[in-house]
């Protein structure tokens, strides 16, 4: 059942990797033009959009376990072990146990899906993502009938993830997806980015990316799902309840709690780019916004 | 051993001597200049507006802990740094200033949004007091002020960088996600310093009432 979304975003808007050397240069020219042309980029068609460098996507990551620094991750993530890997899946699921991820591999269907990457510090990326539908995966486990969340669960090792010493949050990181929304077309578990395996500091070997919802929804190098008839922990949540919600959809005209989510600066723009304003669903409105029809997205944020 | 200390720090205090303290506030141009080319330069990574904006912010807490440091520095160690203190303070100035600009113009970009952050942001707010307490003492760390002010009034006005370090220092905690250690460093050092005038001056109290200058030390 793979191939349920169509990128909207053509093969022209992706900077392929030799193209992307070039990509800052082509952007100094244009800084000015787009500038000017502030009103038509709030639009910010899909088409219009152009993949962040590979070299931005892997440096600037969270990934606390390995420290909250933006470059902790790219520089010591190198530590975790990726091969061999295993994702239990529990809970209400007819086939639970551990899945090797090479077995995983085999069975699913990778496609490229070209995503915007909205984060709740206000910056964003456009990443080119490889990997499967996560309701794939949770077919080939047999979801049973009183399932209605999801919960994933992050690697937790001492050993390897320097940043794991302090209490940031309460580890492990664990998030968590009603069930329509892991089952929605657009959900993925990546497994690379511009065509390549995923670097250990983005999440490898797999993780889930969830467009619509802020970043940290999308949780990284998953070692557990487990299906549930209750709204699981996550990790922000139990963190700051006041700033995080289980839902945490991309929303412009919910503010958290310290700054506006209106605009979000685009990473790889340079010193003198102007802000983008924020899109609803962060552009995935039309896909998802029926999910939460009569909600109170300010309550359910 | 006491006589080795000694001569120590008379090497320290003579190599002090001889660096003017102008060496400080062209070091801070350099070295705001320099962090500024690279963020034109496409250097500070992924997202050069908050590197240079943090950046800026950070070099201000530790010129301000180098500010706090000169008088234990000076009373546990005798090392003398009086004649840098205001060249320390105005370094600080600058860099929060540099700080405040590249947050307002490059950062938030709309001067409505700058506004309705101070007001509605708390971590914004309490970085923003910290700011208007250093103001007037960026203004009167000249010697025609000093003068005019009169030494006991000029002092008194400056132990408002106390409640604006720790506000610093509170700004940089409160802007993180969850609670990192190094805004707690940051936090605890200022904290550290300011705590030890007090512990250092309580059998020194009532010298200090008989008319012992009294001002930021």
């Amino acid at each position: 059942m793979a191939n349920r979304w169509k990128n909207t975003l053509t093969d022209r808007d992706v900077t392929d990797e030799s193209a992307y050397l070039n990509r800052r240069q082509i952007l100094a020219g244009t800084a000015a033009g787009l500038g000017l042309a502030g009103i038509a980029a709030t639009q910010a068609h899909a088409e219009d959009l152009e993949a962040t460098a590979w070299e931005d996507i892997t440096s600037y990551c969270n990934y606390y376990e390995f420290g909250t620094r933006k470059d902790d991750p790219s520089k010591y993530a190198h530590m975790l072990t990726t091969k061999p890997w295993t994702v239990k899946i529990d809970g209400l699921v007819d086939n639970s146990g551990d899945y090797a991820f090479d077995d995983i591999m085999a069975k699913m269907t990778v496609e490229e899906r070209i995503y915007r990457f909205r984060c709740v510090e206000a910056w964003s990326m456009v990443v080119p993502w490889n990997g499967f539908e996560l309701a794939d995966l949770l077919d080939l486990a047999g979801v049973q009938s009183e399932a209605k969340y999801v919960a994933f669960e992050t690697a937790y090792r001492p050993d390897e993830m320097p940043g794991v010493r302090y209490p940031v949050i309460d580890w492990p990181y664990v998030e968590g997806l009603r069930m329509d929304e892991a089952m929605h077309p657009l959900t993925i578990m990546a497994t690379g980015i511009y065509g390549k395996d995923i670097p250990n500091q983005n999440g490898a070997p797999l993780r889930l990316v969830v467009p619509w919802k802020y970043g940290f929804k999308s949780i990284k190098s998953v070692v557990r799902i487990t299906l549930t008839d209750k709204e699981p922990p996550t990790a922000w949540n139990k963190a700051n309840a006041r700033e995080y919600g289980f839902y945490s959809n991309v929303n412009p005209t919910v503010d958290h709690p310290r700054w506006s989510q209106a605009s979000e600066r685009v990473l790889g723009t340079g010193l003198f780019a102007r802000r983008q304003d924020t899109l609803m669903f962060n552009g995935y409105a039309d896909e998802v916004a029926s999910l939460y029809d009569g909600m109170d997205l300010t309550k359910f944020y | 051993m006491l006589r080795g200390l000694s001569n120590m720090q008379d090497a320290i205090n003579s190599i002090f001597r001889r660096i003017p303290a102008w060496v400080i506030y062209l070091a801070s141009f350099a070295y705001a200049g320099w962090l500024f080319w690279l963020g034109i330069d496409n250097q500070l990574g992924a997202d050069p507006v908050k590197a240079l904006e943090h950046k800026y912010g950070e070099a201000a807490l530790y010129i301000l802990i180098a500010g706090l440091a000169v008088s234990p520095l000076r009373r546990t160690f005798g090392i003398n740094l009086l004649k840098f203190r205001r060249a320390i303070g105005l370094a600080c100035f600058f860099f929060v200033v540099c700080h405040l600009l590249v947050w307002a113009l490059l950062d938030v970009q709309r001067l409505d949004r700058v506004w309705a952050d101070i007001v509605k942001r708390p971590y914004i707010t309490v970085g923003m007091v910290a700011f208007a307490l250093l103001l007037p003492l960026a203004v009167t760390s000249n010697n025609l002020s000093l003068r005019k002010m009169g030494a006991a009034a000029w002092g008194k006005l400056h132990k408002l960088v106390y409640p604006a370090a720790i506000l610093a220092a509170v700004h940089y905690v409160m802007l993180v996600k969850g609670w990192q250690v190094r805004p707690l460093v940051f936090l605890a050092i200022i904290l550290a310093l300011i705590g030890w005038r007090y512990l250092s001056k309580l059998p020194a109290r009532r010298a200090a009432s008989r008319g012992m200058p009294s001002g930021p030390s």
